[in-house]
């Protein structure tokens, strides 16, 4: 696009976040604005709307101070771009990508388009690289693979924020020297919650291994809108053309979700569920289809968003679209949480969708795919005994069933609980798993095959 | 024709003036990138476009340039085996021109221009011919032979038909002489979307569709040429639901659409596919499928394109006389794409801000399936089966485009969180789904498996049905104030819940079940339900019933390969007979 920058003080409008500008020429849909106030201040923009002669635009730090007067629009021709380059490792950015760490500006080695484009599912490599996290549920039920998208949905006051660090200190793919690189997004989070990420990585020595971009909960709302793009275009560049393994660490969602549903109200747009944008399925798809692994390159993009959910409902719109999206979730659970277990995850509602393709044999062991199942319905009839005795009490239930009210109980003590600093292997979780499942009559493991049973049950590993 | 000029860009929606004699749903070049669009508004001389393409960038006064056609496909030797975007470009093809990522305003051809195909004349000169007769055939791929056909159109005398020999799909290969004159005829005809291809006439389905996965053919069929419906929250097993079916169902020809649903599942079935043999004919499953892959992160207007480009392959492959089925992942968004066009153009919204004519564009996607008699001069019949995905937000069944689809489809195959929570896969909820088409199918199975077919379904419904309604006293009062012989009907429901409506579609056995061997499992549980009842009345407790050994051997039982299943069932059998003899005679003493 060739630009020439044209500008304006012909601004006729300002409702909510958006600016109305007349009398211009030549707009195009997406174009970047920048914005001067009359106090001189300067802000950044973009068309949404755009006419012959008139430009609708949103302001991405707010329009308090915008007058129909003097201020002044300049529009750049531009869509928005983000410079990048290797320098970036190790810096910190506020949410539009300018740097906040005292360090010098970035030297771009390149120009990218912030929306990307779409990945051509034709170019795509399905995601088969088992990532061990060190975290059991995760790795021994809900296994993460290298390019997935996989979100924590969480509530507020539970302690999502150390998992994700635990799990950006702890990723490896085993057999490979290589760290993954971790890009991270903060949106409308507080000062205390990103310096508790900034200072574990530099506790942790990772820093020169980071790229942060920060938008603060002071920081304006509707920034949030560009701050996981820029964060995504940082990986995409890293993963794509630098051949990295990219973790992107993207917080919170619902902060971002927000931020759309309070443009889409300035237009006065037909409110979808609970007053969400009806496009905002397709507008998470354009942020979280962005993982991956591509035919031909070595890098990849792993995704980890983390969204708190509104009243840990996850039926509530922004959890919902994102699971509707997202290769599975990882589910963390009040109740387990007041129980003191952490971290606590609810293996139930979890999921890993591309768990299958990066386990059993060569990857992690043989007998891993039927172990999770197993420990996954043995949870799930211990859970519903739980209920059971909370109305019926004890005396009902027969040896079996006390059985597995004892399993449900060690599982979350033994299984679920590791402490903040623990990374367990696999094969520590898997013996683990076994551990549990011996504690059930033997003719109960209907989900594993009985060579498994075999070389791998307690009982039998014990005579060998 | 017209050329016109934008005067409104907002997202993937686009106002031109100037367009007077453009047509309703005509294709149209947008802006100095050429990008596809179609008119879906026109109000004197402004038009309403959508846009297939990202639309950042482009400009009030670029160029908008009809192209006199409606979208429509090319329908040809070629289609198999690809994978296209809704506006069936080929995505191997693009990646080609345009590496990882798919560029704005790229032009493809969607057949092969240059590859020859081996074609064979069926029709000879002097043959009075019509819409749908087949001038000749090309094996397209090593499971399906392409019928050339006569454009519906057209009908008349050949005056000339090209000799056996390779071809390209440019090459003329019959000139037909017709009222209007003659009219040359290639290897491909093209159709435009929107419209239905035309048929002799529907005719009632009578043949399930077969797809191996027990829960589907013995609970809830879909016959050949009907229609399904899988509404469910997110994780609830759609996709893998219509992978199977894609993957192991009998019909001869797969189209697979993958509407504003994730890449990497695309990406899977296309690393798959081609290492897959179907268990029908023992080929890889690539051969027989087509791909049409409009991720959630391209562009939303192409959404719509899609699920008509699909559905227009699958009627052109039924027309040719093959069963075709098609899946549809997920018409939800399909309709949220309609929704956002919708509200772009300002229309007054229905439910949920969908638009008013949301169940209408449903109900005439559903009717364009069907068992058909097809055109042609000689009587042929084919078949198109469409299930559709639907993909309710927080899970509710009582939303627009859940209940629209339930009003048309006849089948319903409800997900359920919970089961899916418990891993109980397919959690398909026995007691919400239902098939209309169960008399339908029937005749099929008491003739081709067993006589009992029907009797045996019944009664596994009943006991599922008794359970649920017994588990609801168990949670009031728990499980010991029943009497034996309800704690026996417990565990019985148990093993058809557990052995047999779970499967699991990533077990090298498990993942396909043969019709005989549904029925065979069937009958081996249900028998032993009876036994179990007779031995509760002769005495013995439901809790010793629940441990005995033969249940480890049901239990086991779909995971024994079909050359195996007999041998199995008659040790179960044995084995059963005297475990409860002992069981009765050790409460006699
Ligand atoms: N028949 C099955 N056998 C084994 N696992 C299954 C089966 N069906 C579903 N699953 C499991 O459930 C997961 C989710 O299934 P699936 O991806 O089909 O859900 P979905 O309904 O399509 O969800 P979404 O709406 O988010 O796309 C799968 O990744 C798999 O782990
Ligand atoms: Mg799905």
């Amino acid at each position: 696009m060739v630009s020439h920058i044209r500008e304006y003080t012909s601004v006729t409008g300002v409702a909510g976040p958006l600016m109305i500008v007349e009398d211009v020429e030549g707009v195009a849909y997406g174009e970047i604005v920048e914005i001067e106030t009359p106090h001189g201040e300067n802000r950044r923009g973009q068309v949404l709307e755009a006419y012959e002669g008139k430009a609708i635009v949103q302001v991405f730090e707010g329009t308090g101070g915008i007058d129909t007067k003097v201020t002044k629009v300049r529009f750049t021709g531009s869509t928005l771009k983000l410079g990048v380059s290797m320098d970036m490792l190790g810096r910190i950015f506020d949410g539009t990508g300018k740097p906040i760490d005292g360090g010098p500006e970035i030297i771009p080695e390149k120009s990218l388009d912030i929306h990307g484009e779409p990945m051509n599912p034709a170019s795509r490599e399905f995601p088969r690289d088992f990532i061990q996290t060190g975290i059991s549920t995760i790795d021994g039920m809900n296994t993460l693979v290298r390019g997935q998208k996989l979100p924590i949905f969480s509530g507020s006051g539970l302690p999502h924020n150390e998992l994700a660090a635990q799990i950006a200190r702890q990723a490896k793919v085993l057999g490979e020297e290589e760290e993954f690189a971790v890009v991270f997004g903060a949106m409308g989070i507080t000062y205390e919650e990103a310096s508790f990420f900034m200072t574990d990585f530099e506790r942790t020595g990772a820093l020169e291994k980071v790229t942060a971009f920060l938008n603060l909960a002071n920081d304006p709302a509707i920034e949030r809108i560009i701050t996981p793009r820029v964060v995504l275009t940082t990986a995409e560049y890293f993963a794509y053309e630098k051949d990295m393994h990219v973790l992107v660490i993207l917080t919170d969602l619902t902060n971002y979700c927000e931020a759309l549903r309070e443009i889409a109200a300035a237009r006065g747009e037909v409110p979808g569920r609970r007053g969400y944008p009806g496009y905002m399925y397709t507008d998470l798809a354009t942020l979280y289809e962005r993982a991956g692994k591509t035919v031909g390159s070595r890098g990849s993009i792993t995704q980890m968003p983390i969204l708190t959910m509104a009243d840990d409902d996850i039926t509530h719109p922004i959890p919902d679209l994102t699971g509707y999206i997202t290769e599975g979730q990882i589910v963390l659970s009040r109740e387990l949480h007041r129980k003191g277990i952490y971290p606590p995850v609810d293996v139930l509602p979890s999921l890993s969708r591309l768990m299958k393709g990066g386990i059993g044999k060569g990857k992690t062991r043989e007998d891993h795919a039927n172990v999770s199942d197993q420990l996954y319905s043995a949870y799930a009839e211990g859970r519903d005994l739980r209920d059971l005795v909370a109305v019926v009490g004890e005396e009902a239930l027969t040896e079996k069933d006390r059985k597995y009210l004892e399993f449900a109980d060690r599982f979350e003590k033994e299984y679920v609980t590791q402490s903040k600093d623990e990374g367990r292997d696999i094969l520590r979780t898997l013996e683990i798993g076994w551990d549990l499942l011996s504690i059930l009559p033997e003719r109960d493991l209907k989900r594993i095959k009985e060579d498994y049973i075999k070389s791998y049950h307690p009982k039998y590993v014990r005579e060998k | 024709m017209a050329e016109g000029k934008i005067v409104k860009v907002a997202g993937p929606v686009m106002k031109a003036e100037g367009m007077r004699g453009a047509m309703m749903y005509e294709v149209v070049r947008v802006g100095n990138y050429k990008l596809m669009g179609e008119i879906i508004q026109l109000e004197g001389d402004i038009a309403t476009i959508q846009v297939y393409e990202e639309t950042a960038g482009i400009k009030p006064g670029e160029p908008v340039i009809s192209t006199g056609a409606q979208l429509s496909v090319e329908l040809g030797p070629g289609i198999l085996k690809q994978i296209y975007d809704g506006v069936q470009r080929p995505l191997e093809v693009i990646r080609k021109e345009s590496g990882t990522f798919i560029a704005r305003g790229i032009e493809v051809p969607s057949l092969d221009r240059n590859k020859k195909w081996e074609f064979t004349p069926l029709a000879k000169v002097g043959d009075k011919v019509e819409g749908g007769d087949f001038l000749g055939e090309v094996p397209e791929t090593e499971l399906i032979t392409h019928r050339i056909m006569v454009p519906p159109d057209i009908s008349g005398e050949v005056v000339e038909i090209a000799h056996k020999g390779s071809y390209t799909i440019d090459e003329i290969i019959s000139k037909i002489k017709t009222e209007k004159g003659e009219e040359d005829v290639n290897m491909y005809q093209k159709w435009p979307v929107r419209i239905a291809r035309p048929l002799k006439k529907k005719l009632d389905p009578v043949a399930p569709l077969i797809s191996g996965q027990r829960v589907l053919d013995t609970f809830f069929p879909v016959a050949k040429g009907g229609t399904a419906a899988i509404p469910g929250p997110f994780g609830g097993g759609k996709t893998v639901t219509q992978h199977q079916l894609a993957k192991w169902c009998d019909a001869e020809i797969i189209v697979y659409v993958g509407c504003g649903e994730r890449g990497n599942e695309m990406t899977e079935v296309l690393e798959e596919f081609p290492h897959l043999t179907d268990p029908n004919s023992g080929k890889p499953l690539m051969e027989r499928t087509i791909l049409i892959a409009n991720t959630s992160n391209m562009p939303v207007a192409a959404r719509d394109a899609s699920v008509y480009t699909g559905i227009t392959f699958g009627e052109y492959f039924r027309d040719m006389g093959y069963n075709v089925a098609l899946m549809a992942d997920s018409t939800s968004r399909w309709a949220e794409a309609m929704r956002e066009i919708s509200g772009r153009l300002e229309e007054m919204p229905g439910e949920e801000g969908y638009p008013a004519y949301l169940a209408s564009r449903l109900a005439n996607f559903y009717e364009r399936s069907g068992r058909v008699e097809t055109i042609g001069t000689h009587k042929r019949e084919g078949s198109l089966t469409v299930v559709g995905a639907v993909s309710p937000p927080g899970g509710d069944f009582s939303e627009p485009v859940t209940q629209n689809t339930l009003r048309i489809t006849k089948v319903f195959w409800a997900l359920d969180a919970s089961l899916a929570d418990r891993r109980h896969f397919p959690a398909i909820n026995w007691l919400r789904s239902y098939s209309l088409y169960l008399d339908t199918v029937r005749d099929w199975w008491e003739k081709k498996v067993d006589e009992r077919w029907y009797e045996f379904r019944a009664k596994a419904m009943v006991l599922l049905q008794k359970e649920s309604e017994l588990q609801e006293i168990v949670q009031l009062v728990g499980p010991d104030a029943l009497p034996e012989k309800e704690r026996v009907a417990l565990e019985g429901a148990r093993v058809i819940r557990e052995d047999f409506l779970q499967q699991n579609a990533f077990h090298e056995i498990d993942t396909y079940c043969s019709v005989t061997k549904q029925f065979k499992m069937l009958d081996i549980m249900l028998e032993f339900y009876d036994r179990a009842n007779e031995a509760v009345s002769r005495g013995a407790s439901a809790r010793a019933i629940a441990e005995m050994s033969v249940r480890d051997g049901l239990s086991r039982l779909k995971y024994v390969e079909d050359s195996k299943v007999d041998e199995a069932i008659a040790k179960i059998r044995t084995n059963m007979k005297a475990e409860f003899e002992e069981l009765v005679t050790r409460v006699v003493a």
